[in-house]
């Protein structure tokens, strides 16, 4: 441990220790000094893994202290901690050498006064309330004859023997017991796995899905009932669609599954009451129910039976419905006859009065009348005839008077005269054409004759030819076989003869020989 | 009438039926073929609600549960 040869930090003789001596050390002072101790705190962070081991924090506002509380101890408390929750917690500080630290391992937690206890139950319905999960709105109704009932509960004890004895007494049911632990830390997840598990159970299934579920716990402390105030019941049982009866604890105990229940009954025994009718006040009342049946048929027949027989009593006989018209027949029979003669009689008086008027005389004298008509007006009819025709013809006549030929023998001779008139004209105007066109004729001649050579043949010039064509020079002249000279009184040939009068082939003879 | 089929009502809908028929019959304001037919239909869900009055057996059974706390049976439980 010490080696004074070694030691070469001069001045300084406190012993040197390893750190895990020191460390034991510190662990002995602790465990020695602290092994039994109570401290008041807020719990802080809560966890509680697999292991069942529960892990939690307890402060005050300036310091945090980590605590542990093992399985065993846990499943033993009346009241698990809860963040928030002020606790007064009994136990040991031990460290972890391994990591520089200490904890205190508890050994009993308890709510710091009933106060705390229940100003955290209150701060949770609020929380809970304001989700809704205890709105009237979400309750169902129980149902009138349930056939399965599910109960949660612990299979041993009184309170499940109230719920059957009570039920036997009522209406023998089947029950299904889930048994669960109904106080200590596993309570509270055990009775939600418990909800949660009838309600996942399907109508004919293995296990029949009960129609209806208590949950039930007697009486305790308010520690003993709190698995019931948590937080995981009370959603399974605002969830659960199997309509529930919350029984937990005596009738002033309330907890918070209370609330979230469908209905809430002070006594296991009570929820049973609640749970189903009384099966003999059925059977009577369907021997009611079955008597009224028969009765109100009996008497709805009689009744009909008894309002028949009155009212065919009321009704009158036939032959009395039939007097009167048969009376009335009679009456109206006798009158028949006598109606027809009157009808008859007053007919023939009408006719009479009509064919009065009507004789023979009368008719003659329209005829007379007519006929005199006719033979005042035939004698008209010739005259006046002769009359139309006349007008007719003195009308022809007078147009046939206006119809003369002297205007178109005068029409004829104007036109006439036009005509020799434009005659002469046109003949005078062809005359001095004619004059005009021969005096431009001469007038060409001349300039043609004064432009021609023959002219120039008077001025004493002459045309040579030679063999017929005009010689220019003397050099063709002197190749010509013959000259021909024109002057103006006429032609003149030298040498041999013209040579139009050559045969016309004998040149060309000539000229191949 | 209601369509359900009486032989698979619930007591409760059987009983109120049944209650609604009386009453119906009583009133005497159905004409007579309807009134018995009426009747019969009340006949039958008075059978209906009998039957299940009668089937008023007690059977208690606990639920057994792995460690998982999973529903694994049931065990009769007697002596309760």
């Amino acid at each position: 441990m010490s080696d004074l040869i070694d030691d070469d930090a001069s001045g300084v003789n406190a012993p040197e220790f390893t750190v895990t001596e020191l460390s034991g050390a510190v662990k002995r002072l602790i465990e020695g000094e602290f092994s039994h101790v109570r401290i008041r705190g807020e719990v802080g962070r809560v966890s509680m893994p697999r292991s069942g081991h529960m892990y939690l924090d307890l402060k005050d506002d300036r310091s945090v202290i980590s605590g542990v509380i093992w399985k065993g101890v846990a499943g033993r408390l009346a009241t698990l901690p809860e963040e928030g929750m002020e606790v007064i917690a009994t136990g040991r500080l031990t460290t972890f050498p391994g990591q520089s630290k200490y904890q205190i391992v508890i050994e009993d937690i308890k709510p710091a006064g009933a106060g705390a206890l229940m100003a955290m139950l209150e701060k949770r319905k609020a929380a809970l309330a304001a989700e809704g999960l205890f709105d009237a709105t979400r309750k169902q109704e129980l149902p009138y004859l349930p056939e399965v009932i599910g109960v949660v509960t612990s299979p041993s004890g009184a309170v499940i023997r109230d719920i059957l004895h009570r039920l036997r007494d009522r209406f023998p049911r089947k029950v299904l017991i889930w048994p669960v632990a109904v106080q200590g830390t596993a309570c509270a997840a055990e009775v939600a796995n418990a909800i949660r598990g009838f309600n996942a159970m399907t109508t004919g299934g293995a296990m029949p899905r009960p129609d209806l579920i208590i949950v039930a716990r007697g009486g305790g402390s308010i520690e003993d009932l709190w698995g019931f105030n948590e937080e995981v019941v009370v959603r399974a049982a605002a969830e659960s669609e199997i309509p529930l009866i919350s029984a937990v604890g005596h009738e002033t105990d309330t907890t918070l599954i209370d609330y979230a229940a469908d209905m809430r009954a002070p006594t296991p025994t009570a929820a049973a009451e609640l749970a189903v009718p009384v099966r003999m006040e059925l059977l009577g009342w369907l021997e009611t129910q079955s008597a009224r049946l028969t009765r109100a048929l009996t008497q709805g027949v009689g009744q009909r039976g008894q309002r028949l027989r009155d009212l065919s009593r009321a009704l009158p006989r036939a032959d009395a419905l039939l007097d009167g018209p048969r009376q009335r027949l009679d009456g109206w029979g006798e009158r028949l006859p006598q109606a027809l003669t009157r009808s008859v009689q007053l007919r023939r008086v009408r006719l009479s009065d009509t064919s009065g008027a009507l004789r023979p005389a009368m008719l003659r004298r329209g005829l007379e009348a007519d006929k005199r008509r006719l033979s005042a007006t035939a004698p008209r009819l010739p005259t006046g005839l002769q009359r139309v025709v006349d007008a007719r013809r003195e009308a022809l006549g007078r147009r046939a008077d206006r119809l003369s030929i002297a205007p178109l023998k005068a029409d004829l001779k104007r036109k006439s005269d036009d005509l020799l008139r434009l005659s002469l004209r046109l003949s005078d105007a062809g005359g001095r054409q004619i004059d005009n066109w021969s005096k431009q004729i001469e007038a060409l001649e001349r300039l043609r004759e004064t432009l021609g050579y023959k002219a120039t043949l008077q001025r004493g010039y002459a045309v040579v030819r030679g063999d017929g064509d005009v010689v220019t020079s003397k050099k063709s002249a002197a190749q010509a076989a013959s000259l021909e000279i024109e002057f103006a009184d006429g032609r003149l040939t030298l040498g041999g003869k013209p040579p139009r009068k050559k045969p016309k082939d004998t040149p060309e003879q000539g000229s191949l020989l | 009438m209601t369509e359900k089929a009486v032989s698979e009502m619930s007591f409760e809908e059987a009983m109120r039926e049944l209650e609604q028929v009386v009453g119906q019959l009583e009133r005497g304001d159905v004409p007579l073929e309807d009134s018995i037919a009426l009747y019969t239909r009340g006949a039958e869900l008075k059978k209906r609600c009998e039957t299940k009055l009668k089937e008023a057996e007690e059977k208690v059974a606990a639920i057994t549960l792995d460690a998982e706390g999973q529903p694994t049976g049931l065990k009769p439980v007697e002596g309760l």
